[in-house]
């Protein structure tokens, strides 16, 4: 950890002394999540996302160990191993739906705190790499929900593999090829359901060495907090330990309470009735559609629908539901401003909420089936949605005017109790927009 | 360069797709069908709680026998319910000898263990409902080419799958003069092609006889089964509510005290950022 005030870990006793010369573990562990990590005071609930999505992390991979010791990856028998958990196994229901709500609840939690990230910030020097780190894990968790979703092998599980890996087939020249490679054979079968089992109890783990990689680089700059200014000195940081430990320990309550509430009251409520059908490859569902999690790009997948260029329309979908993902990398070099936090950003900020609606009536269009009025809708919506970061992010960091910073965090905490500092630093007005780094 | 790269790629994704956007439409005919479905109607039941909200609720066991007996005497003709075992139906309040006696009244496959040939036996309380036929094609050959489905899942396989398969049994009607239905079906507004080839199976009232005594109206047998289907699809209904009552008021205490540890670690800091501004006034 880069700040010179951190506590250093001392280890008092006898065993505490032994294991730091040898396996320093707890200094680790100390400097990682302890009073060694001096943290912002002025995080607010935004930023428990992270914790939550790490536990929502732990609870799939917890739940999914127990399932996969009852579940048997063969299309013969797949689905009625997963009846046999919800009825013969002992709480495999509650194991199966914790998993399968778990799922949801997962990129609930990650979508806040992408947004959140987007709002103050967080992309911005010096945490590039944090970001694009965190992307990395979003995408691994895509293809892992995916997967996951495949070995129920009801209906929707082995018609949502077919269109999924079809996409592959939109690639020129080799599509095909990719796509029986992906399946292991020319439609979904037990070649799939094999590797799709084996891909998504190993993802779960990259997952988890990713995280560690991203909360390695999260503690090198420290957290980012809702001023976007950069901690000055001591006083505006608390040890990480007790102080958001706490605050993190009530926020998680909040979060299983209502996990909870939808695990035991409504647990399939957010899936699809289809897929408690056995998979049946002559029998096509009325409507293909993803989890509500995929949604959005679904909806900038089918929102292409001429050809343009000589590029056929399936593979413009194809490329640009791809690409409104990985540009997010380069978006801390499309938002140029110098000022992190959207709170001193009075433009982007109704920018930012506009985002935000797009990507939710995106979800709604996704969900839908691919007829007027959500078609033409999700078109419009999806040309905003790139327009938003390849066209209107750099255009605005750069023209516009930003709001006068408070000259540090504690300067803006002491504001928001309705006081002007007097630590000659110059005051509220004082500082002009500070470079980010 | 990355900002004009970004520029140049976001308006060609923006003209590419507004270009989508501003073709023409053919213009799609109304569906007939979709003028005709309905919705399921919505119904209380004593599995959905208080306000038929889903929070609490537990099956009425009674309720359960009857629609078990609505299940034997009627739907088993056709319909499988394959992933339950006759010992599931203790839940249903049966006691041991008389799932042994229900078992009793059914056939499983086995194999003769003189000669190794296929055989059948009495079933045991071990074993599953057997199914009523031995593939799909052997039940499409039987049914006029209609495949009656297991039924086991029944009400968590379709949309708002409980009120759907009471509505859909008590929803046969006549067709409106606009919609012909082909030879051999029946016209049901809740089914999704309107064309059921299920005939109606609660054809009249008093079809079966009750043996708690409950008069058997259509309406009465409908509900009774659908709650039986209710059942065999999430039979730990009743143990998952329980669980989530426990569970929620677990941790709405755990919540509360993380809240006070909450407020009492931030006390110092929290307190200072005020009495500064005390001081200060």
């Amino acid at each position: 950890m880069s700040f010179p005030w951190a506590k250093q870990y001392q280890p008092t006793t006898e065993l505490g002394k032994f294991m730091d010369s040898r396996l320093p573990l707890p200094r680790f562990v100390h400097g990682a999540l302890g009073a060694g990590y001096p943290t912002p005071k002025n995080l607010n609930y935004f930023y428990n996302f992270g914790v939550l999505a790490g536990v929502a992390l732990v609870i799939q991979i917890i739940t999914g160990v127990v399932l996969g010791m009852h579940y048997a990856a063969n299309v013969a028998v797949a689905f009625d191993s997963v009846e046999h958990i919800m009825r013969d196994v002992n709480s495999g229901w509650m194991m199966r739906y914790m998993h399968a709500v778990g799922a949801s609840f997962f990129f609930g939690v990650v979508y806040v705190h992408i947004f959140r990230g987007l709002y103050y910030g967080s992309y911005k020097p010096p945490r590039e790499v944090l970001w694009m780190l965190g992307l990395v894990i979003f995408l691994l968790m895509m293809a892992t929900a995916f997967m996951g979703y495949v070995l129920v092998w009801g209906q929707m599980s082995f018609w949502g593999a077919t269109v999924i890996t079809g996409l592959f087939s939109a690639i020129p020249l080799v599509g095909n090829v990719i796509q029986t490679w992906l399946l292991g054979g020319f439609a979904p079968d037990n070649a799939t359901l094999n590797r799709f089992f084996s891909l998504h109890y190993l993802l779960p783990f990259v997952i988890f060495g990713v995280i560690i990689l991203h909360v390695w680089s999260l503690h090198i700059p420290g957290s980012n907090n809702p001023t976007g200014v950069d901690v000055k000195g001591p006083q505006d940081t608390v040890p990480f330990h007790p102080y958001y430990t706490a605050k993190d320990f009530f926020g998680l309550g909040v979060y299983l309470t209502l996990f909870a509430a939808v695990v035991f009251f409504a647990p399939n409520a957010l899936g699809e009735a289809d897929n408690y059908i056995p998979a049946n490859s002559l029998s096509t569902p009325a409507h293909i559609v993803p989890e509500w999690y995929f949604w959005p790009f679904y909806a900038i997948l089918r929102a292409f629908t001429t050809d343009f260029l000589f590029i056929p329309a399936k593979l413009w979908g194809v490329i640009a539901m791809f690409a409104s993902i990985l540009l997010l990398f380069f978006l801390p070099w499309l938002d140029t401003s110098p000022v992190r936090s959207n709170s001193y950003r009075p433009l982007n900020r109704i920018l930012f909420w506009v985002f935000v609606a797009v990507c939710l009536v995106l979800g709604v269009c996704g969900g839908k089936p691919a007829a007027e009025p959500w078609v033409r809708l999700s078109q419009v919506l999806t040309a905003y949605y790139f327009a938003h970061f390849l066209i209107i992010t750099p255009l605005v960091s750069r023209f516009e005017k930003t709001l006068p910073l408070p000259s540090s965090i504690s300067d803006a905490v002491l504001a928001k109790y309705g006081k002007t500092p007097t630590g000659g630093s110059g005051g509220l007005g004082g500082a002009a927009a500070q470079p980010a780094e | 360069m990355i900002r004009l790269g970004a520029l140049g790629l976001g308006l060609l994704f923006v003209i590419t797709v507004l270009w989508g956007a501003i073709q023409p439409r053919d213009v799609v005919p109304e569906d007939p069908v979709e003028k005709l479905h309905l919705h399921p109607k919505e119904i209380a039941w004593t599995h959905n709680g208080p306000g038929n909200l889903g929070v609490l609720g537990t099956f009425d066991r009674k309720q359960l026998q009857r629609g078990f007996q609505v299940y034997k005497e009627i739907c088993s003709a056709c319909h499988s319910i394959n992933r339950i075992a006759f010992r599931d139906l203790a839940a249903l309040g049966f006691s041991e000898p008389e799932v042994k006696a229900i078992a009793a009244q059914y056939e499983v496959a086995s194999i003769d263990d003189k000669t190794g040939e296929p055989a059948t036996r009495t079933a045991t309380p071990a074993d599953k409902f057997p199914l009523n036929y031995p593939n799909e094609i052997a039940a499409r050959a039987a049914q006029n080419g209609a495949y009656p489905p297991d039924l086991s899942l029944m009400t968590k396989a379709r949309e708002d799958g409980v009120n759907y398969v009471h509505s859909l049994l008590t929803g046969y009607a006549d067709a409106p003069a606009n919609w012909t239905v082909p030879d051999g079906l029946y016209y049901n507004p809740y089914f999704k092609s309107l064309n059921i080839a299920m005939p109606p199976p609660l054809a009249a009232d008093d079809q079966i006889t009750y043996a708690d005594g409950t008069k058997a109206t259509r309406e009465q047998m409908s509900k009774d089964v659908t709650a039986f289907l209710t059942w065999t699809a999430e039979p730990k209904l009743e143990a998952r509510k329980e669980t989530g009552v426990a569970a929620i008021i677990f941790l709405l205490i755990l919540t509360g005290l993380g809240y006070l540890s909450y407020r009492k670690v931030w006390a110092d800091i929290k307190g200072k950022a005020r009495s500064n501004v005390v001081d200060n006034v």
